[in-house]
């Protein structure tokens, strides 16, 4: 015993000692990444593109006007889980969310200070989106509005609204149509809203994965979508196999974006990233927007061809009193057992 | 693994060995084999390779070098050479005193070892979130001092650790306990030193075996997905690994690059193979455990 | 707790007497390194659940919705299991035994599900096997993914190395002799196998087996592309844990879990057990 402890143990304490080297190190390596000049923005998935060009615009508007070199790191995934992670400790300076539900849960942990909605213009949705049908090429089934999707055999992609901020959204526009089309019966629209889940033969767990279930592997008929992630899909999918249908009334969806407060104060960036959220509001800011086919929240300083692609139709908020707001709503409808969860019925 | 225990498909043979099959079995059962493995790996790996290269060399090409995806190599590559070597101190520990030794509760400690095997990806992140998140005890007081375990790669080699933990372990436990103590009571009976022991008696009977372990601990270790994209915080160029930025590739609706980086992975643990099966006919095969 | 035949019933040892050093080093560091990997943090996990109080537990436990996924988790990687058991056994056997073009490669390719990230690997299944796939086209118009079928094929994938890889390593150990001297007595080549060769593999298929079993009901990433993820049909219980995290849920999620992870965990306890008493009982050590 005694012959062999010595030896493995100064072997181990080698190792170890490595590891611990190692482990210091890296964290040598990742912390300075965090300089004051560097900005991460917390973000949903259909983002991408848009921040893409909108962190090189801002960058460069910021060193025009005598700021700092600034970085922007961006992080995607789904709008919840990015949530969490904030919540959790990943140290976003702006989170640029899909769901104001998402935001309210990182206010309740403190992180952002109340009141967050009225700080910034437009309920802080610098660009606002809405839900459209992809249909395939020629539209075969003639879907042209909400009531359409529940004849005959028409199946529907969406994603499930319970992991998926975009098909929250698509469940409200279906609702919002059915409210006006049923004169509010909620026994109706419940039903209507039930036919419609009982046509989606896959409920992907994001915007973007279904997208690719109803275009690459052909499933469905239509496809509920982000108004932006349509023409996107268009675009990437080959604009001859689909077609973009406007429906006359769907929703208002405003993604909303927020300073994480504890993070500028700690890190020092509240100038840089309040500059930031603003520079979304600026003429810049919105013609890049409308590019990336979201609505623009002053649309009057968007190029007019922009805004051809946007149709005027009647948008529903979820402040409308069918809805009530997302702090009464998100729980009425994608709460544990909320009237989602009851569309589904078990032992089938 | 020795040749004479392999008869060749090709040459019909004059005697047939009763504890052999007869050839229409044989190919039958060779036969059944390579259609199931067809349908269930061939195919998924070819259709990976078939989407990587869907544009030609140079775009598979450019998809590797492109900044993001480089940060994302080297990220996976430092992950891999914290959590394995690791793994593999624990692997070695664990069977010598499990392997070695005769105690109360072994069982018990064996399926302990085996806890990783039995937890959801979803939960194994989770469950560092839970301990080391802003909301949690240890969470506050490590910001506090200014360590980042969460979101960087501490978490990132943690989340690591803990899927792959068992691999090593379980690989040579059984080896182990199949060659019993014998060779080392002998050793030590003639004088060697426990350390030698390990060394020279030991060691050469389970290389194999650990050099098995540590190869699919390393390809685990590349390839995790779930548990590290809870941790990961998916900052692209800095927290992103392999598996996560395949993701993010195909979510920008990037396929070709996304395959690319996946096929990679994949390339990674055929040539992994390849060096072990080299390694096998450079030194001898059938050394995997034949003494006993 | 477990009852170790061969000590002295009179006095009680950890540890049977042996001249092997080193015993007190590695099991000490073992079980350290054990204990800060994975018991804290499981810990962890458990008294976030125990936030639930027992009635709260209770409720997740016998909701019908949370039955439903485990019901299918659970069915699913059951027969994955037993698929990668008979099917994984015999590519193990061929491996072994017979020598044919490309069975390096074939042996190589084995640990691939490793090395693919899940989500890679869920992705090219789905496409292969999604009604205008490869495979589903051939099946069609019988549907693979996006039903529960389409589960059970990822979970196929992701449990296969387990099987071969641990049923492997005991075949090239057989003995061919004890074969020999079993045709010599007068055996068929099907006696043999069922009779000689079998119930020495058992223990080895029995781990693949478990093994297989327990990472295919946590399995998350390869699932989620090709399940559809109907709730009550096709929804597996990791994906109702990452919903229950999507409600802000710490607590509900974490209790599904638990409920998963004790059930694999008895799982694997009473297979390791198994296995133990089958070493003692033939004295192999």
């Amino acid at each position: 015993m005694f012959k062999f402890a010595p030896g493995l143990g100064r072997r181990l304490g080698t190792r170890l000692g490595a590891v611990a080297l190692g482990l210091s190190l890296t964290a040598g390596i990742v912390a300075p990444a965090f300089a004051d000049s560097q900005l991460l923005n917390v973000s949903y998935d259909p983002t991408r593109e848009l921040y893409k060009d909108f962190n090189v615009a801002f960058a460069k508007y910021w060193k025009a006007q005598g700021g700092d070199d600034v970085t922007i790191r961006q992080s995607h995934g789904g709008s919840g889980a990015q949530a969490r992670s904030v919540i959790d400790g990943l140290e976003a300076d702006v989170v640029t969310l899909a769901l104001e539900s998402d935001i309210n849960a990182i206010e309740k942990s403190g992180k952002i200070k109340a009141g967050w909605r009225d700080r910034l213009p437009n309920h802080a949705s610098p660009y606002t989106s809405t839900i459209v049908f992809l249909v395939r090429k020629g539209n075969p089934k003639g879907i042209k509005n909400w009531g359409d999707l529940v004849k005959g055999d028409v199946a529907i992609v969406t994603p499930n609204p319970k992991t998926s901020g975009g098909a929250r959204w698509n469940y409200l526009a279906a609702w919002a149509w059915a409210n006006e089309e049923y004169k509010g019966d909620q026994a109706k629209i419940k039903a209507y809203v039930g036919e419609l889940y009982k046509r989606a033969p896959v409920l992907d767990t994001g915007a973007r994965g279904s997208t690719v279930t109803f275009a690459q592997r052909q499933i469905g008929d239509v496809l509920l979508a982000w108004e932006n992630e349509a023409y996107l899909a268009g675009a990437e999918f080959g604009k001859d196999a689909f077609e973009i249908v406007v429906p006359p009334i769907s929703i208002l969806a405003e993604p909303p974006v927020a300073v994480v407060d504890a993070t500028v104060d700690s890190k020092g960036t509240r100038k840089q990233a309040e500059a930031y959220l603003q520079y979304l509001y600026s003429d810049e800011g919105q013609n890049i927007a409308a590019k990336h086919f979201y609505r623009p929240s002053k649309p009057d300083v968007v190029k007019p061809e922009l805004l051809k692609a946007l149709p005027n139709i009647k948008l529903v908020t979820i402040d409308d009193p069918i809805f009530g707001g997302w702090k009464k709503a998100q729980p009425d409808h994608f709460g544990d057992g909320g009237i989602f969860d009851q569309i589904y019925k078990p032992g089938k | 693994m020795s040749e004479d225990t392999r008869t060749a498909l090709g040459k019909p043979p004059a005697f047939r060995n009763p504890a052999d099959e007869r050839p229409l079995a044989k190919i039958l059962l060779i036969g059944l084999a390579l259609v199931f493995l067809a349908f269930f790996l061939l195919l998924p790996l070819v259709s990976v390779f078939v989407e990587a290269f869907r544009k030609g060399w140079s775009e598979y090409y450019e998809a590797l070098i492109e900044p993001d995806a480089a940060a994302a190599i080297r990220l996976t590559l430092l992950v891999a050479a914290i959590s394995v070597p690791l793994n593999l101190v624990f692997g070695l520990c664990a069977s010598w005193a499990i392997a070695k030794f005769e105690f109360k509760g072994k069982s018990f400690l064996i399926t302990l070892i085996d806890l990783p095997f039995s937890i959801s990806p979803v939960i194994s992140g989770l469950v560092y979130v839970l301990l080391f998140g802003s909301n949690s005890l240890l969470g506050p007081i490590l910001k506090s001092q200014g360590i980042t375990i969460l979101f960087a790669v501490p978490g990132i080699v943690l989340a690591t650790v803990f899927v792959t933990f068992p691999f090593v372990a379980r690989e040579l436990i059984p080896l182990m306990e199949d060659q019993g103590t014998g060779d080392e009571e002998a050793a030590l009976s003639l004088g060697a030193s426990g350390w030698q022991t390990f060394l020279y008696v030991t060691l050469p009977n389970i290389k194999w075996g650990l050099l098995y372990g540590v190869l699919l601990c390393n390809a685990r270790a590349m390839g995790e997905f779930g548990a590290v994209s809870v941790v990961s915080g998916h900052i692209r160029g800095l927290t992103n690994t392999m598996p996560l930025h395949v993701e993010i590739l195909y979510n920008e609706y990037n396929f070709v690059a996304a395959f690319a980086v996946a096929s990679l992975l994949a390339l990674l643990a055929l040539v992994t193979l390849a060096l072990k099966t080299l390694l096998e006919l450079r030194f001898g095969a059938g050394a995997a455990g034949g003494r006993h | 707790m477990i009852h170790n035949a061969t000590a002295s019933p009179a006095k009680w040892r950890l540890k049977r007497p042996s001249i092997i050093p080193g015993f007190g080093l590695t099991l000490g560091f073992s079980l350290a390194y054990l204990s800060i990997i994975i018991l804290i943090p499981v810990a962890g996990l458990l008294w976030r659940t125990a936030g639930l109080g027992w009635s709260g537990f209770f409720a997740v436990l016998t909701d019908r919705r949370t039955l439903d996924a485990l019901y299918i988790s659970f069915g699913t990687a059951f027969v994955a299991a037993l698929v990668n058991v008979v099917f994984g056994t015999v590519v193990a056997w061929v491996l072994t035994r017979y020598n044919f073009p490309g069975r390096r490669l074939i042996d190589a390719i084995v640990d691939l599900p490793f090395a693919l990230p899940t989500a890679v690997a869920g992705i090219a299944l789905a496409a292969l096997y999604a009604p205008n796939g490869w495979v589903g086209s051939l099946f069609m118009p019988f549907r693979i993914a996006f039903t529960p079928l389409g589960i059970v094929v990822a979970l196929v994938f992701i449990g296969l190395p387990f099987v071969v890889r641990t049923v492997q390593p005991v075949m090239e150990e057989l003995d061919r002799e004890v074969e020999e001297a079993a045709a010599t007595l007068g055996a068929n080549r099907f006696q043999t196998i069922s009779k000689v060769i079998l119930p020495g593999l058992t223990p080895a298929i029995l781990t693949g087996f478990a093994l297989a079993f327990a990472r295919g009901v946590g399995e998350y990433g390869s699932v989620i592309f090709i399940a559809g993820n109907i709730p009550y049909v096709s929804e597996i219980a990791p994906l109702l844990i990452v919903i229950r995290l999507e409600e802000f849920n710490y607590a509900g999620a974490t209790a599904i879990a638990t409920i998963m992870l004790i059930i694999s965990f008895v799982m694997l306890f009473i297979i390791n057990l198994i296995q133990a008493w089958n070493r003692r009982r033939y004295g192999n050590v």
